[in-house]
């Protein structure tokens, strides 16, 4: 069973986020926020993370730099979710490390194809 | 004595007198030839044969009469000190070279008036010279005892002329430019008037003291003569009144009689020096003078019935003591007054009748030469000839006309005509409006008229009462007798002359000035002329002149007078005062200005004007441009000035606009954030909304209760959307001053209950201690209800969002002070960075303190809050409490109650 982290700042996103995932048979970690996000990931080696950028604490792109610096989490996509939808937007995120980038409002379906598409590249790397 | 003796001794005279002039020409920057007694004493010029052999002539036929000659220049000597340097300054500035330029200039450079005076001129002086002639002859022959040849070419005197009309036009053309110094003849002239003075006192001297026994004798003997009282009266109003009009007479002939203007203003190096010859020149004719009346008598009283001329008195007086030596001085002394008087005359008239009769009528065009030596050379030759052919012609009228009149009347007549240019030439100093026209006008009526009461009948030889042409007047006209014109009997032929030559002369002088407007060159002389020391600095400027003209073509006007060296080295002077560049082709008016005051000097004003004209392409000015040209240059200085502070305005708005460029720049950013944060505020409920029907339509399986929350999700999200929306719309019509208050009393208490009251459940349900302090008095302000609880609920609901998450306080009270009512909301959460204690107020704004949460809600509510205040006049700002806790703090002020 594949492991996804939601990281979000919006309670009915996150309500949304995790309906879906949870049906598509994913392990589901919700944090609120970056902080939240990176105590989590002490623990847990999700296999994909779907982020957020605008979050109050630490946001979307501290907690990039903090995942892309752990070892254990090389392995791990990242997917941004932003409402940041400029160019220059998601040339940062995606400079940034990130696997993929998707804005909001997004489309429920999409997202899982995009979740899948990532983690079937992992598994065809592997 | 000897002729052949005299001869020698005259020759010795006159190579001393060559020498000196020689030497002076040489030394001319020593003290010597260069201070204010020189320059007074060469005014003594006006003391001439006349003065010298003709002031006793009249003293001993007529008694007084000879002085008003002297009264009249020292009444108006004082006035030099204005007048003379005046003239003296226009002069040089316009390198005037004799009264013809003078004259000229001043009526707008018009070749017939310049012709005229000199006309008028050579009139009245060629007598004059013939005059000293005379005398010169007349003692000559006297001193040696001959007797006067019919033959002219036999006559000893005639050759003196002729050397005399040598000298003269050798000395008087060592120059060009005829406005340059003649330092050796102003010097050899100051010579002579001391010489002259100096003999004369001695023959006085020896007259009073040696012939006779001092003044005493000479009146007691000569009291005794039977007409000695006749003569010594001055015999009434019609005798006054002669007086009065020969006082007048003189007076002008001190300012207007060629030498003497050539002296006074051609000559004169330093105005200063005006200043000496005021007292000095006054102080020698008194000396002069002095000797006049005892010689005078005492020739009456020695040659009583003898048939001799009083003129010679003061030869024969010494002669009949046997007195050789003092009849030799006394000649010399008589014949230096006579020579000065030739030779500055001669100079004066050659210059003017070369200048301003024949290089401008005629032998312009033979000046055309590209050599300036030839032309030089040719300017030279016509004014030698010029000078000789004057003398030589004065020898004839002498031989010819003037044998029979004593020196006095003769002088007169030649004062008579010189005074016919003192209106023309007076009011050229005085008066704007005097036109040339009206200057031709009254100088040809005056000279008719003293011709025809003066000239005429002395050259005919008619002015005896036994001529019936004066005795009845022309075919019998009574009213027409030359000498009693118009019936007026009482006066004597030289006055009445003057009278009414003079009276037409101003009359037509000023009628026609009055009459007929001048040009425009006129008018820009006149104003030069009358307001010199306005111009004295930059005299160029002042010239009105249109029209176009290359330089290069002045130029080579100007090299063929001055030649290469000199010109070149005039036109860089010119660049230098005025910064004009080297390469500019085209010349202005103070260019065409300039090149006439050079070319002036050479060949005077008329010829340097035509000169300058044939080369220059000169359009005429009427009066309204002279008019428009004057505004213009004012209105120029008044543009420059206007430009000047123009330009300082623009420089302040321009650093004006940098600031607002920099504000602006910083606003853009600002709006791009705003925006940017607008959108992600609205893209976030859109986000939950549409995942949440996405699922709801997609998935059929999902559960009832899960169904319904989306649902609720949808619903919620949507009013926050429209939340949102209002909010930013709220903003902005306060931002833009849309917004408008609703203000009216009402109590602020009952105001705070309401916001309160919709907020009292969530509270409790956040297990918030809430507390209410209403003010204790009633309190009645003036505010717009419906805004106040919108920004009560606003702050409250932050303190709700922020206030210690288990344990939560929240207390709001309102006070009421002299000045404002203050409302306090206190939560007990956790600080504000101080840093962001203003920012925080500004509209979507993210703490950089990260330790706070994101405020849950648009982020617009301080930002309105703060403009709700703000617009109520009053403030509203936030304080931190330690260790925990945070108040907003907003007050309305009471005065609010007069709107």
């Amino acid at each position: 069973m594949n492991k996804i982290l939601i990281v979000d700042d919006e309670p009915n996103i996150i309500m949304s986020l995790e309906y879906t995932f949870k049906k598509n048979n994913f392990q589901v970690f919700i944090a609120r926020d970056g902080q939240e996000a990176l105590d989590i990931l002490q623990t847990e080696i999700p296999n994909i993370i779907i982020l957020d950028i605008m979050m109050p604490n630490v946001d979307g792109y501290a907690t990039i730099e903090f995942i892309k610096k752990d070892q254990r989490l090389t392995n791990c996509k990242v997917l941004f979710l932003s409402a940041k939808n400029k160019e220059s937007d998601i040339e940062k995120g995606m400079s940034l490390g990130a696997d993929a980038y998707m804005t909001k409002p997004f489309s429920i379906k999409k997202l899982v194809e995009q979740v899948n598409d990532l983690l079937q590249q992992k598994s065809k790397s592997e | 004595m000897n002729s052949a003796i005299l001869l020698v001794i005259l020759s010795v005279y006159l190579a001393f007198l060559f020498y000196i002039a020689h030497w002076a020409e040489k030394k001319e920057n020593s003290r010597w030839a260069n201070n204010p007694y020189v320059y007074s004493l060469s005014l003594a010029v006006y003391c001439s044969a006349w003065t010298y052999y003709g002031s006793i002539g009249v003293a001993a036929n007529s008694g007084l009469s000879y002085l008003p000659i002297y009264i009249g220049p020292v009444i108006i000597i004082p006035a030099w000190i204005v007048i003379l340097r005046k003239i003296i300054r226009i002069s040089k500035v316009n390198k005037i070279s004799s009264i013809a330029d003078f004259i000229s200039l001043r009526y707008g450079n018009s070749r017939f008036l310049g012709a005229l005076v000199t006309l008028i001129c050579i009139f009245g002086i060629l007598p004059y010279i013939a005059l000293q002639l005379k005398a010169i002859a007349e003692t000559f022959h006297v001193v040696a005892k001959t007797a006067a040849d019919s033959n002219v070419f036999s006559d000893t005197t005639t050759y003196v002329a002729i050397a005399l009309a040598l000298f003269a036009s050798y000395y008087g053309t060592r120059y060009v430019d005829a406005s340059e110094k003649r330092k050796g003849i102003v010097t050899a002239v100051a010579l002579e008037s001391i010489l002259k003075l100096f003999f004369f006192l001695l023959l006085g001297i020896y007259v009073t003291f040696f012939v006779f026994n001092g003044f005493d004798d000479i009146y007691a003997q000569a009291s005794k003569l039977e007409y000695f009282t006749k003569r010594n009266t001055i015999g009434g109003i019609p005798q006054a009144i002669n007086w009065f009009f020969l006082c007048i007479l003189s007076l002008f002939a001190i300012f207007l009689l060629p030498r003497q203007f050539q002296m006074a203003v051609i000559e004169n190096n330093r105005e200063r020096h005006v200043k000496t010859a005021v007292w000095l020149f006054p102080l020698y004719l008194l000396l002069f003078n002095i000797f006049v009346y005892p010689v005078a008598w005492s020739g009456n009283i020695l040659f009583k019935g003898q048939f001799v001329n009083p003129d010679t008195y003061s030869l024969l007086i010494p002669q009949l003591f046997n007195n050789q030596w003092m009849t030799v001085l006394v000649f010399l002394g008589g014949f230096s007054a006579a020579i000065s008087m030739i030779v500055v005359s001669s100079i004066g008239l050659s210059t003017m009748l070369s200048n301003n009769l024949l290089i401008p009528y005629g032998f312009l065009g033979k000046l055309q030469s590209e050599v300036q030596e030839k032309n030089n050379r040719r300017i030279v030759t016509i004014r030698k000839v010029g000078i000789f052919s004057l003398i030589i012609l004065s020898y004839m009228i002498y031989r010819v006309f003037v044998l029979d009149y004593n020196l006095f009347s003769i002088g007169m007549v030649s004062f008579v005509i010189i005074a016919q240019l003192a209106p023309a030439f007076f009011g050229a100093i005085l008066w704007r409006r005097g036109s040339r026209n009206g200057a031709v006008a009254g100088m040809i009526i005056g000279f008719l008229i003293c011709s025809y009461t003066l000239l005429i009948p002395y050259a005919l030889g008619l002015t005896d009462f036994d001529s019936n042409f004066i005795a009845n007047g022309p075919f019998g006209i009574a009213l027409l007798k030359p000498f009693q014109l118009f019936g007026i009997d009482y006066l004597d032929p030289v006055p009445q002359a003057l009278f009414w030559s003079i009276l037409f002369n101003v009359m037509a002088y000023l009628a026609v000035s009055v009459s007929f407007k001048g040009n425009y060159r006129e008018r820009n002389y006149a104003e030069m002329f009358v307001d010199i020391d306005r111009y004295i600095t930059r005299h160029e400027n002042a010239f009105v002149w249109k029209g176009t003209a290359y330089t290069s073509d002045i130029e080579k006007v100007l090299k063929r007078f001055l030649g290469e060296q000199r010109t070149n080295r005039a036109m860089n002077i010119f660049r230098r005062k005025y910064n004009v560049d080297k390469n500019e082709e085209l010349a202005d008016a103070r260019m065409i200005k300039f090149s006439e005051n050079l070319l002036t000097g050479h060949i005077g004003t008329a010829s340097a004007k035509i000169l300058i004209a044939s080369v220059v392409k000169e359009e005429k000015i009427t009066l309204p441009e002279v008019l428009r040209i004057l505004e213009e240059s004012q209105e120029n200085i008044t543009t420059n000035k206007k430009l000047t502070e123009t330009s300082n305005e623009l420089k302040e708005i321009s650093s004006q606009l940098k600031n607002a460029n920099a504000a602006l720049v910083k606003k853009d950013l600002q709006k791009d954030e705003f925006l940017g944060t607008v959108t992600h505020e609205l893209r976030t409920p859109i986000t939950a909304i549409r995942a949440a029907s996405e699922i709801l339509h997609d998935d059929d399986e999902i559960p009832e209760e899960l169904r319904k929350q989306f649902l609720q999700n949808i619903i919620s999200e949507s009013d926050r959307l429209n939340r949102l929306i209002d909010k930013i719309l709220d903003l902005e019509r306060f931002e833009s001053g849309q917004q408008q208050l609703f203000i009216e009393k009402g109590n602020i208490n009952s105001v705070i209950k309401k916001a309160i009251s919709p907020l009292k459940q969530l509270m409790s349900n956040k297990n918030i201690k809430f507390e209410f302090y209403e003010s204790e008095i009633e309190n009645w302000t003036a505010f717009d209800t419906e805004r106040i609880i919108q920004v009560v609920t606003n702050l409250l609901s932050n303190a709700i969002k922020f206030a210690d998450e288990n344990h939560g306080i929240i207390t709001v009270s309102v006070e009421k002070n002299h000045s404002e009512t203050r409302v306090k909301i206190y939560n007990n959460g956790k600080n504000i960075n101080p840093d962001d204690a203003d920012a925080i107020f500004d509209k979507f704004y993210q703490s950089n303190n990260q330790n706070i949460k994101k405020p849950i809600g648009s982020g617009l509510g301080l930002a309105i809050s703060k403009q709700v205040i703000e617009m109520h006049k009053g403030k509203i700002w936030m304080s931190n409490h330690e260790p925990e806790g945070v108040t907003f703090i907003f007050t309305i002020p009471n005065q609010n109650t007069i709107l």
